[in-house]
This record gives structure tokens, C-alpha cells and sequence, in this order.
């Protein structure tokens, strides 16, 4: 091995495969072996079976469902307010100046502390958890895109001004344009976070989702649901990583070049 | 006839005087090339004739009308590559005529045209990224021209190439000047290059900047390469060489004592 030099794309996928193989091993041998207690982790085996069992017997898509609907609503709402004001930052220093001490302390607010208070504000219904969602997101996504559009090269500014562009078409044509693939990667990130957010807003006061599936397994001390709830997370989470970040290539070619 | 008409220009910042008191005046299809050692001010002169600094005192007039702002009048190109790197090479050479509401199939067509000219047809759907330095200022000089400025304003455009392809550009950019007999304020410290392309060369001192000296090139059109080998070529050259190894001396020195 040579730092920094890449490897093959083949050898890549290779090895990224074979760490999930060795992790699967790893917790096989640990609770086939009896070393671990099934009260405490249940093996690959039961894991799999109970999962087949959620998904055909207990509705588990319906929860699935729910939670990856949960997500997207909040998520969107945030982003379709947070683009516009984060634009409108990043172009314009008096805005900037305005909103970011805000912004800057209220993404520090811990998103699951405001449970308590939106199950107060809005009950324990669909409103709640996609605030939850929003809180989590918006104020991360708002100043992200800011800095992104603030750091709009000064060349290409003047570039454009001296081919008569105006203010407006400034901020059209040049600041978002050119941010464009840096915020659609900050959407990937934040999304990501939003995951986290949703399962804590379903581990309290609901009665759907994977959050909800992975309490009521809490009680019954069925580790092996937890666990399928929990990598059913992750799989959606590679999925729609996996969905953006091909959007992200072909929205944006010649953000690839040269890379 | 002047076409631009700089009077009385200096520029300050904060304490240091970076342009004293300066005037030129520039006549109509003249190519005027800016000679001086580093930090002379000679960049600031003319980024305050692009309206994209201003002066602290004194004002330029272009066509008899004090200069406020950045305008399509003035075309400039910069020593960074500043396409855009979002843009194909024709749509980076549309961009200005965008601008001001051309249809899109007389956009193409002058696009194309200059592209030509440049000697860059077949590759009007590249990205920047995918180009040499060369090409890409290439496309930056079609851009500047497609706009159909009163005047291009060149701030040492070649000076991050290499020698063989500057040279080439001296000659390309010589032979469009000669075919299309634009005004030209060209900033360069390549003597050779202020006296190849110039026909007239400004001389500016050391920091605090003023023009120290200004001569006409007297060497006919069109140039060939070979003129760099005549006499009256070399004469000129050893002159200016001369008055600019004074200045760069004496910035030197001026260094030496602040430090």
C-alpha cells in the first residue's frame, strides 16, 4: 500500500463487500457460539426469520412506509424553506448579517429535546414528527448553504458583471449556478441526519413506524426485530445516499471533471 | 479620436498611495500595452477603467461618459481562468449576450463565429475543466469580443501559460486585433509581449504607480513573428528594458527599507 493511490474499481468493491461479510461473521460466531446470550443479541439466523415474519405477517411495510414518508415531508418542507433564505444569505451581506447569529445558535438546539414541547404544541400526530424532522434539518441546511453561496469565486463575479450582468442575474445566473453541486451534497448530508431525528421522534408518542416497531420489540425483549428495524434504517439510508449522489453526477457533469 | 480618457486617476488604500495622480488617454483602435514591475499599480489602473475599483480621485471617461460601474462596454479578460465551469464553451461565450435578451439562434451564431475565430470549432461543448489553459483563455478572449465591446481591457491574460503557447496567443490575439481593430489596454511585465502586441507602450513607475514613459511601436502592420529580430525591435526593447529594471530596483529597495 502507497498512501493516496487509489485502487482498482474491481479490488474496491471487493473489499467493501468483505468487511459486511466479516461483520456478519463476527456476530454469527459470537451468538451461534453461545458466547453472547440470545436474551442480549439474537443470531443472523433468527434475525432474518423474524424480519420475514415482520415484513408478511405484521405489516411492517405500512411502517417503513410511514417513517420514510416522515422523513422526505419534514425534510422537504426545511429544504424548500431553507434554499431561498440560504441563497439570499450567502448573496446578500445585511441578510446574512440579520439571520446567521440566530440560525447559528438555533442549530445547536438539540432536536429531540423539543419533543416534549411539540407533542405539546402539535399532539402525537403526523405535525409533530415532521417538526421534529424540520428543526433537525432546517437551521443545518440554511447556513451550509449559505457559506456555500458566499464562497462564490470573486473572479467569476467580476467575470459577469463585466459582461453586463445586473444584480439580479448575478445571484441567477453565477451564485446559484455555480453553488449548485456543493448545496445538492449538502441535501445528501443533511437527509442523513434527518434519518436519525426520525427514529428518536417515533420512539416516543407514536404508533407507526420503525421507531414505533423498535420499542414495542423493546418490551418483549426481541433483539432480533430491533436489530432488522435497525438495518432497515441503514439500507434505506445506503439507497437514497446511494440515489443522490447519482443524481448528483448527472445533474452536474462539470462539477466531476478533473476530480 | 479618444475613446477613453483617464484623468487625474489615483487610487489609495487605506494609508498607501498605490496610483498616484495618473492620465492617459487612448485613441480609437489603439492598442495600448501597460508595462511595469509588480505591484505597481498597473492592475489596479485598469480594474478601475473595468469599473470594478474605484478611484479616490480623478474619474474615467469612456465616449465622453464618466465610468460608474462594470459594463458590457468594456470586455475584459483575466490573468485567472474565469469561465465558467458550469457553462459549455459556447454557452460561457453566449453568457454575455444572454444578457442582454439576444434570441438564442443569434446567440449561436455569433458564438460560433468567434469560436472560429479563436480557432476553438469543435469543441463549443466542452466544459472549461476539459480544456488547456491556452483554449481556456482562448474562450475567455471570444466571450470578451462576442459581447462587442467599445473596448477590451486584458490584464496580463497570458501570464499564467507557458512561453510557446503565450506566444502563439500574442499572435492570435495580434492578428483578431488587426481584423477587427478593436481599442485595447493591455497589462503585461513580459517586455517582449508589451512591445510585440502594443502599439503603444506606457512605461509605469514603481509603487506608488505613475506613467513614467510612453512610446509609440514603431513597427508596421500586420506583424509577423519575425519582427522580434529587427532592429527597430530590439532598440525599443533595450530601452524599455532600461526604464523598468530602474523601477524594479527601486521596488526592491522600497521593500528592503520597509522591512
Amino acid at each position: 500500500m502507497k498512501p493516496l493511490v487509489v485502487v482498482a474499481p474491481g479490488t474496491r468493491i471487493v473489499l467493501g463487500i468483505s468487511f459486511f461479510v466479516l461483520f456478519v461473521a463476527v456476530w454469527a460466531a459470537a451468538t451461534f457460539s453461545g458466547f453472547v446470550s440470545k436474551t442480549f443479541l439474537a443470531d443472523p439466523l433468527t434475525m432474518v426469520r423474524s424480519g420475514w415474519t415482520l415484513l408478511t405477517e405484521m405489516n411492517f411495510a405500512h411502517d417503513i412506509g410511514m417513517t420514510v414518508w416522515r422523513v422526505l415531508g419534514g425534510f422537504v418542507i426545511a429544504a424548500a424553506i431553507a434554499l431561498p433564505l440560504g441563497v439570499a444569505m450567502g448573496a446578500y451581506k445585511p441578510i446574512e448579517a440579520f439571520f446567521e447569529p440566530f440560525v447559528s445558535f438555533a442549530r445547536y438546539l438539540p432536536a429531540s429535546a423539543f419533543i416534549p414541547l411539540l407533542i405539546l404544541w402539535a399532539g402525537i400526530g403526523e405535525a409533530q414528527k415532521l417538526a421534529v424532522i424540520f428543526i433537525g434539518s432546517f437551521f443545518q441546511l440554511v447556513l451550509m448553504i449559505a457559506v456555500t453561496v458566499g464562497n462564490t469565486r470573486r473572479d467569476l463575479v467580476e467575470a459577469a458583471y463585466t459582461l453586463g450582468s445586473s444584480d439580479a442575474s448575478l445571484v441567477r445566473r453565477v451564485l446559484i449556478p455555480g453553488a449548485a453541486p456543493e448545496i445538492a451534497e449538502t441535501l445528501r448530508m443533511v437527509l442523513g441526519w434527518a434519518w436519525t431525528y426520525v427514529i428518536v421522534a417515533e420512539l416516543i408518542g407514536a404508533s407507526s413506524g420503525i421507531g414505533h416497531m423498535i420499542t414495542d420489540s423493546q418490551a418483549l425483549l426481541a433483539t432480533d426485530q430491533i436489530i432488522f428495524g435497525i438495518i432497515v434504517i441503514g439500507l434505506i439510508g445506503l439507497v437514497s445516499d446511494l440515489a443522490f449522489k447519482w443524481g448528483n453526477r448527472h445533474l452536474f457533469p462539470w462539477a466531476q471533471l478533473g476530480r | 479620436m479618444n475613446i477613453l480618457s483617464i484623468g487625474g486617476v489615483e487610487r489609495r488604500f487605506d494609508t498607501t498611495l498605490a496610483l498616484q495622480a495618473t492620465n492617459l488617454d487612448v485613441a480609437e483602435n489603439d492598442f495600448v500595452t501597460i508595462l511595469g514591475p509588480s505591484g505597481c499599480g498597473k492592475s489596479t489602473l485598469l480594474r478601475i477603467v473595468a469599473g470594478l475599483d474605484q478611484p479616490t480621485a480623478g474619474e474615467v471617461l469612456l465616449d465622453g461618459r464618466p465610468v460608474r460601474g462594470p459594463g458590457a462596454d468594456r470586455g475584459m479578460v483575466f490573468q485567472s481562468y474565469t469561465l465558467f465551469p458550469w457553462l459549455t464553451v459556447r454557452d460561457n461565450v453566449c453568457f454575455g449576450l444572454r444578457e442582454r435578451g439576444m434570441p438564442r439562434a443569434q446567440q449561436l451564431e455569433v458564438a460560433d463565429a468567434f469560436l472560429a475565430k479563436v480557432g476553438l470549432r469543435g469543441f463549443e461543448h466542452h466544459y472549461p475543466k476539459q480544456l488547456s489553459g491556452g483554449m481556456q483563455q482562448r474562450t475567455a478572449i471570444a466571450r470578451a469580443l462576442a459581447n462587442g465591446p467599445r473596448m477590451l481591457l486584458m490584464d496580463e491574460p497570458f501570464g499564467a501559460l507557458d512561453h510557446q503557447t503565450r506566444e502563439l496567443m500574442q499572435e492570435l490575439l495580434l492578428g483578431i486585433w488587426e481584423a477587427e481593430k478593436k481599442t485595447v489596454l493591455f497589462v503585461t511585465h513580459d517586455i517582449d509581449e508589451a512591445v510585440f502586441m502594443g502599439s503603444r507602450v506606457v512605461v509605469m513607475s514603481a509603487r506608488p504607480g505613475r506613467i513614467k514613459l510612453d512610446r509609440a511601436v514603431p513597427l508596421p502592420h500586420p506583424r509577423h513573428y519575425s519582427v522580434k529580430t529587427t532592429s527597430a525591435f530590439t532598440e525599443l526593447k533595450a530601452e524599455l528594458t532600461e526604464q523598468v529594471r530602474v523601477e524594479v530596483r527601486a521596488a526592491q529597495e522600497a521593500m528592503a527599507a520597509a522591512a
